[in-house]
């Protein structure tokens, strides 16, 4: 368990477009050995016949030593492989075998990763659960996202949002609820990786806010003319203007990521890196943040993307993190949180999880809990 | 002490003035151009009802060419709502704004005349006036056939007795062309030639003979070593960047060019060859910014410019780098106009040929910098999105002229070369620091005498004999003996 930081950045200034603000954090210096790139795949590794696609995903790429990572595509040696279990090598990797690269899932696919983290399928074959409990991996019907290009007013802002010097990273607002995080180790990665916010998914609850409201209110600057008596009085306020800022940012506006704590499941290490996934105990009517992090040996974020849950998104993600509590028994689930069990699979059932229980179980339940 | 309408009627006409200078129809970066189109039209209409007589005034205002035609067209059409009087001064103002526009925009504006069907006598007579005052009427037959024709058309033009060797034959060139054997006109023979004959082609305008020149597949080099000194100046300095040796201009020839589009030549060229050039492209652009300056060069004593650099000034497609123009081109008129001058890139640029469109518009600490030793003028050129944090450089602006300058010791004016639709106008930075439209830097220091009116202490009757002298200034240029 733990808390996410900003710590090594600096929060500047939002701009606003519409409804949508997009808050920029800074770095001092950039950190060192890790670069992130739009993962495409080197043109090489394509077969030249046929049609081929290749999804919008990221490449991070690291040095052993932390000296600074060459441009991508200029190292002459640099052994590559991805985490995806097919390539995974089978022997265990020696320390010769020294990978420097990782490829990312696309981001708009990423959020089905993310959730079934909160859960192992069962362990116990208890009587009540379908074959299909126990041989799906993942949710059979992934939850709905919508493109940014659907979210009103997100291109235009993204597209006029002028990217400060150094910086390192940005929160999306929509209506002032946070949308997701983007933060990069490098000025020129986040330089690249600002147009493809566009291309990421964003919650159903993003796109209607988006719908729903046309504009939000720029935080405008206010000085107290009465404490300016001299040029060096107007450039201390004018300063304190700026922390103002990014204390009620850091303290308001993004507490809903920054105040939960959050489970960090260590995926992979890379150098002094090591690739994170995080997630909050699920609670439901709480703004709810998931996603990846690279954290650097001190646990601060070099990288980190989030995408926010919806409701629905959380109740299910809560029922299945008790379920995996209660090692998937489903009396013990109901009864840890406080509900009969007919009133448990309804819950189920509202949440669209009713496939994993076999269908005389679901139906007995259900139509006690009709009877009450 | 004036009354509230009379301040609104002041700020109405200024309003109008600022966006009739910065507006010019095409997509800004910000917005695009529907909706810039939609905002203007609204503030013409609104003009013309409310204030006519400074309607028409505006065309002595500077305003860019595309809004004079604007205000000539509306003008044209409800002739029937102005009184005698009203209609005599306009019949002025049109006359000398004809006079002043460029060739190309009057024919456009012809044509919209012929579009929108207003075709009353007043109109007719105008378009009469001007086109029977044409030095080479031959020229622009060729040149502008189709708007020609169209306009001959349109005010009933006497073909035949027009003035000069072209009069006689210029009705079978536009109607019966091919059909009416040799013309004793050299151009018109040529432009007969040419739709056959490939050395022909060569003689004709440049615009004209480009269409030709496909039609003869004449190569783009052949064209342009052959045409060369028929190009006219901008169609010159328009080539650099893809003519070739042949159309290359020196740094005299540069420095004889109009400062704006100097800049943005300069600014167009990539930047590493901009570090190459930079004695001859600094030497042209010094030229030019004296040439413009005047005897006014050196006069204004202590100035401190902020130059705005943000992302946000690289325009946008069809503006490509606008804002920044306007800034470089400032610049240097700036360095020729003051006896002390001190740039302040927004981004921290010190080297003004190498500017490039980038970072954030942080406008606040940066007019705090110029204030640091207080200039006699501080100029600010900038679109107005202030957002670093938004709205920190109207509040410095406003605690400096209240509680640290109240006298006002350092005049501080804002111009702004981008219109904001939504905004209808030009973005302000704050309500005491006047605000102008700029299209060209060329009418900075005229644009800077204009703004004290924005201060939003002018009433509309000082307004009112400011704007009266001007016109009959501006009108008795026109006639000499009237003055």
């Amino acid at each position: 368990m733990g808390r996410l930081t900003f710590a090594g950045l600096e929060t500047r200034p939002g701009q606003v477009w519409g409804a949508v603000r997009l808050v920029p954090l800074v770095r001092d210096a950039p950190v060192e050995g890790l670069r992130m790139h739009p993962g495409a795949l080197p043109e090489t590794d394509l077969p030249k016949d046929g049609c081929w696609y290749v999804p919008h995903g990221l490449t991070a790429e690291w040095t052993r030593d932390g000296s600074a990572v060459p441009a991508f595509g200029t190292a002459l040696r640099m052994p590559t492989a991805t985490v995806d279990g097919s390539r995974r090598p089978k022997a265990k990797p020696r320390f010769a075998d020294r990978r420097t690269r990782i490829r990312f899932i696309p981001r708009r696919g990423a959020l089905e990763t993310y959730l079934p983290l909160a859960f192992q399928a069962p362990a116990i074959a208890w009587p009540e659960w379908s074959r299909l409990a126990y041989t799906q991996s993942m949710l059979p019907e992934p939850d709905r996202t919508v493109s940014g290009l659907l979210v009103d007013g997100l291109a235009d802002a993204l597209r006029i949002f002028e990217i400060h010097p150094g910086q390192c990273g940005v929160l999306v607002y929509v209506a002032d609820a946070l949308a997701g995080v983007l933060i990069t180790p490098h000025p020129e990665d986040y330089r690249t990786l600002h147009p493809t916010l566009v291309e990421d998914s964003y919650g159903e609850l993003i796109w209607r806010y988006a719908m729903l409201h046309a504009s939000v209110q720029d935080f405008e600057a206010r000085i107290d003319a009465s404490l300016v008596d001299s040029l060096a009085d107007l450039r201390a306020q004018a300063a304190a203007v700026q922390r103002d800022w990014a204390e009620f940012h850091d303290g308001t506006l993004a507490a809903g990521l920054l105040d939960p704590e959050y489970h960090f499941t260590e995926t992979y290490a890379m150098a002094d890196f090591k690739l994170v996934r995080y997630r909050p105990e699920f609670e439901t009517g709480r703004e709810t943040h998931v996603g990846e992090a690279i954290l650097d040996a001190r646990g601060r974020a070099a990288f980190l993307q989030s995408f926010r849950l919806s409701e629905t998104q959380i109740r299910r993600a809560r029922l299945l993190q008790a379920l995996a509590a209660n090692e998937w028994h489903l009396d013990d689930t109901a009864a840890a949180l406080a509900l009969t069990t007919p009133a448990f699979v309804a819950l189920l059932r509202n949440s669209n999880l009713t496939w994993m229980l076999r269908r005389d179980v679901l139906d007995h339940n259900l139509a006690r809990h009709r009877r009450r | 002490m004036e009354s509230v309408a009379d301040l609104v009627a002041a700020e109405d006409v200024l309003l109008f003035v600022n966006a009739a200078v910065a507006a010019t129809g095409q997509d800004e970066f910000h917005t695009g151009r529907g909706r810039q189109e939609w905002s203007v039209d609204f503030l013409h209409e609104y003009m013309l009802v409310n204030y006519r007589d400074l309607y028409a005034a505006a065309l002595a205002l500077g305003i860019n060419d595309r809004n004079k035609a604007a205000i000539v067209l509306r003008l044209l059409r409800t002739g029937a709502d102005a009184s005698p009087a009203q209609r005599a001064v306009e019949g002025r103002l049109i006359r000398r704004a004809l006079r002043d526009l460029p060739t190309s925009r009057v024919y456009r504006l012809f044509t919209a005349l012929q579009k929108a069907k207003v075709n009353n006598r007043r109109t007719r007579a105008v378009m009469r006036e001007w086109l029977s005052a044409r030095p080479d009427l031959g020229f622009e037959a060729v040149k502008y056939r189709g708007a020609f024709k169209r306009a001959a058309v349109h005010a009933h033009l006497d073909l035949d007795g027009l003035p000069g060797d072209a009069g006689a034959e210029v009705a079978s060139f536009l109607f019966a062309p091919m059909t009416s054997g040799r013309y004793r006109t050299p151009l018109f023979e040529a432009w007969r030639r040419a739709h056959f004959e490939r050395s022909a082609v060569f003689e004709l305008p440049y615009t004209v003979a480009e269409g030709f020149a496909v039609k003869h597949g004449i190569p783009r080099h052949v064209l342009l070593e052959q045409i060369a000194p028929l190009l006219t100046r901008n169609e010159r300095l328009r080539l650099q960047r893809s003519g070739g040796a042949a159309v290359e201009l020196d740094a005299a020839a540069l420095g004889r060019m109009p400062l704006t589009r100097l800049a943005a030549y300069v600014l167009a060229i990539p930047e590493p060859e901009r570090g190459e050039r930079r004695e001859e492209l600094t030497r042209a652009l010094r030229a030019a910014a004296r040439r413009t300056a005047g005897d006014r060069a050196g006069t204004w004593g202590t100035v401190a410019a902020v130059l705005d650099d943000s992302y946000s000034s690289s325009g946008s497609g069809e503006k490509r780098r606008r804002p920044l123009v306007v800034a470089l081109a400032a610049h240097y008129l700036l360095e020729a106009l003051a006896r002390e001058y001190r740039p302040l890139w927004l981004s921290g640029n010190e080297d003004a040929l190498l500017a490039k469109p980038r970072g954030v518009t942080a406008l606040g600490d940066r007019i705090l910098d110029a204030l640091e030793t207080p200039p006699e003028q501080l100029i600010v050129v900038s679109d107005g999105w202030d957002n670093a944090p938004a709205g920190l450089a109207s509040e410095v602006l406003r605690v400096w002229t209240t509680r640290l300058d109240p006298a006002r010791r350092t005049a501080i004016a804002h111009l702004n070369p981008v219109f904001d639709a939504d905004g209808i106008g030009v973005r302000r930075l704050a309500p005491s620091v006047p605000t102008a439209g700029i299209r060209d830097a060329e009418d900075l220091p005229e644009l800077v005498a204009f703004a004290r009116f924005d201060d939003g202490r002018a009433g509309i009757d000082e307004l009112r004999a400011a704007v009266d002298a001007r016109v009959e200034r501006w009108l008795a240029e026109e006639e000499p003996w009237a003055a």
